[in-house]
């Protein structure tokens, strides 16, 4: 890693020094408060019901805590990169006052990159010791799950932020959460296995990161067979890493050296 | 170091269509005030963000520092401050973090920033803000910390893009009086603005710029030379009295400049002026004697109109 992109680093972690108290709350409040919800409380209900088979006969608790640390992984990206990245491009301009010295555009994106991965290790870790509080997995199989969810997260995290640096419009970015985020979270595989989509619905499942990185997460953390083998999975969501990253180092330079 | 500082020649940056800068020329020696003046839009800006190596050259030959921006942009920023038309400030960091945070950008120890750190508050006269977060802070206060922050490299060239627009006096000739004392340090400064006053004290050397291309180049004092009288002779009217008196005036002064609210007579000889406008009879409401200033020079070069 080159001096500059640590330097980058090193300056969202002294901000985020002064702005942790809210992502706490998030971090390990959320995780609790859905596995409470969903995966104890409506979780008794699925179980009472026909779950078992077609969850691949694990208990609701089970089959959701690890899709919920992949879903809560990409929203953590997308949280990360999309309205901070905007801010310090169109309103606090902090990327402008870095590219008068030696940083280049790259190493905002790169820098910005490694941060969100150590936020995701961070708030994936937490969760996957959550996890395994609620006994909806093995501590090995929670350790394990920890590293496809930040891959989940790190397939979201470049795309996203190439588009907050892009767009200029701060409603469409909003929608993004809207049109974008929340749905993937409800509807990728996270909740229910996506073979209950309709059919025409499945292939759209598929080709979003977050089906790939719920598959991973689930088959780490339960011992199970992922739909995929493995690594295309994971090949899946290092491509959209390295795409995107490309992509928005190119916004980058177009918006911010011009 | 190569003895010229910033050399541009045919310099050219257009975006698509536009062509904000037209194939300027110009040097900066070391240790000089470089002023860039003109109207908005002129092209400033973007050839201050070009010297900053943050802004690709479209045409032309640009050196800075003795380096191309093109190939050692990196290299170049490192030797540069820049205090841009915008804070672009962290407000919700404090002062030092600011400062800090900005120094590791140019992979200085934190040990020599934290010394640096206390000689520039104190030399921009927030020593005792040190702690304080930046959003509360004056406009003012704001302007000098960003000051300070393109310090802390200990450049060895100052780009300053508009340094006092939107403080109030106090504000402007405090950043003015630091920048002053800089260049007596020896600090190469360029410097736009629109304050002519300030441009007449600080630059050694100036170009007036209107539509991306320099309209003059000399030092303040050739400008107003050059361009217009020693004195300026201005003339008010009680309402509708003004008309005609642009004829009645005619060759009394070297140029007449009839505006819709006074009458301007460029002239060397300013207090003759006024004596033979008694002997025309002419009776204006106040007459008013001043030194002719850069800002005439600069309406001279750019013109009335407004620029938006």
């Amino acid at each position: 890693m080159s001096a500059p992109v640590l330097r980058v680093l090193e300056a969202h972690a002294r901000t985020y020094r002064r702005t942790w108290m809210g992502s706490v709350v998030t971090t390990f409040l959320n995780p609790i408060l859905f596995l409470l919800a969903m995966g104890v409380g409506l979780g008794a209900l699925v179980d009472r019901g026909v779950g078992g088979a077609a969850l691949g006969g694990f208990g609701y608790l089970e089959f959701l805590a690890p899709g919920l640390l992949a879903a809560t992984a990409m929203q953590t990206a997308a949280a990360d990169s999309a309205f901070p990245v905007r801010a310090r491009i169109k309103w606090v301009k902090t990327y402008h006052a870095a590219l008068a010295t030696p940083v280049s555009a790259r190493d905002l994106v790169v820098g910005h990159l490694c941060w969100v991965a150590l936020r995701l290790v961070l708030a994936a870790s937490v969760f996957a010791l959550v996890m395994t509080a609620f006994g909806a997995t093995g501590p090995a199989g929670g350790a394990l799950a920890v590293l496809p969810a930040v891959l989940t997260g790190m397939a979201f995290a470049p795309p996203i932020t190439a588009i907050a640096a892009g767009g200029s419009s701060d409603y469409g970015l909003s929608s993004l959460f809207r049109f974008g985020i929340v749905p993937l979270f409800l509807f990728s595989g996270t909740f229910f296995p996506i073979s209950q989509l309709p059919a025409p619905l499945q292939p759209v499942a598929v080709v979003t990161p977050l089906w790939h990185g719920v598959e991973l997460a689930r088959a780490a953390a339960l011992g199970s067979a992922p739909a995929w083998p493995p690594l295309a999975h994971g090949a899946y969501l290092v491509a959209w890493l390295l795409v995107g990253a490309a992509v928005a180092v190119r916004v980058f330079d177009r918006k911010l050296v011009r | 170091m190569s003895e010229i500082v910033v050399e541009a020649a045919g310099l050219t940056k257009r975006f698509g269509a536009f062509t904000a800068v037209d194939g300027i020329d110009f040097v900066v020696r070391p240790g000089e005030a470089f002023g860039f003046l003109g109207p908005n839009g002129a092209g400033k800006s973007s050839t201050m963000r070009m010297i900053g190596a943050t802004s690709p050259v479209s045409q032309g030959h640009l050196r800075v520092l003795g380096r191309d921006p093109a190939t050692d942009g990196a290299a170049i920023r490192s030797r540069l401050g820049v205090v841009p038309q915008e804070n672009t400030l962290d407000a919700e960091l404090s002062v030092y973090e600011n400062l800090l945070i900005y120094g590791r950008y140019f992979d200085l120890p934190r040990r020599v920033i934290n010394e640096r750190v206390a000689e520039l508050l104190d030399f921009v006269e927030l020593t005792d803000r040190r702690e304080d977060r930046v959003d509360p802070l004056s406009g003012g206060m704001k302007r000098r910390l960003t000051i300070a922050r393109a310090l802390v490299n200990q450049p060895d060239l100052l780009l300053l893009d508009e340094p006092t627009t939107g403080l109030d006096p106090q504000a402007r000739h405090l950043v003015w009086d630091r920048l002053y004392r800089l260049k007596q340090r020896g600090v190469t400064l360029v410097v736009t603005t629109h304050y002519m006053d300030d441009a007449e004290q600080l630059c050694d050397r100036l170009v007036v710029m209107d539509q991306g291309r320099i309209a003059a180049e000399g030092s303040p004092r050739e400008l107003i030379a050059r361009y217009v009288t020693r004195e300026v002779l201005e003339l008010r009217f009680a309402a509708g009295l003004q008309d005609g008196v642009a004829d009645s005036v005619h060759g009394l002064a070297k140029r007449v400049e009839d505006l819709p609210d006074r009458l301007l007579l460029y002239t060397d000889e300013a207090d003759q002026v006024v004596a033979e406008i008694a002997d025309r009879g002419l009776e204006p409401e106040s007459v008013v004697v001043r030194r002719s200033t850069l800002e005439d020079v600069f309406l001279r070069l750019t013109g009335r109109s407004l620029v938006e």
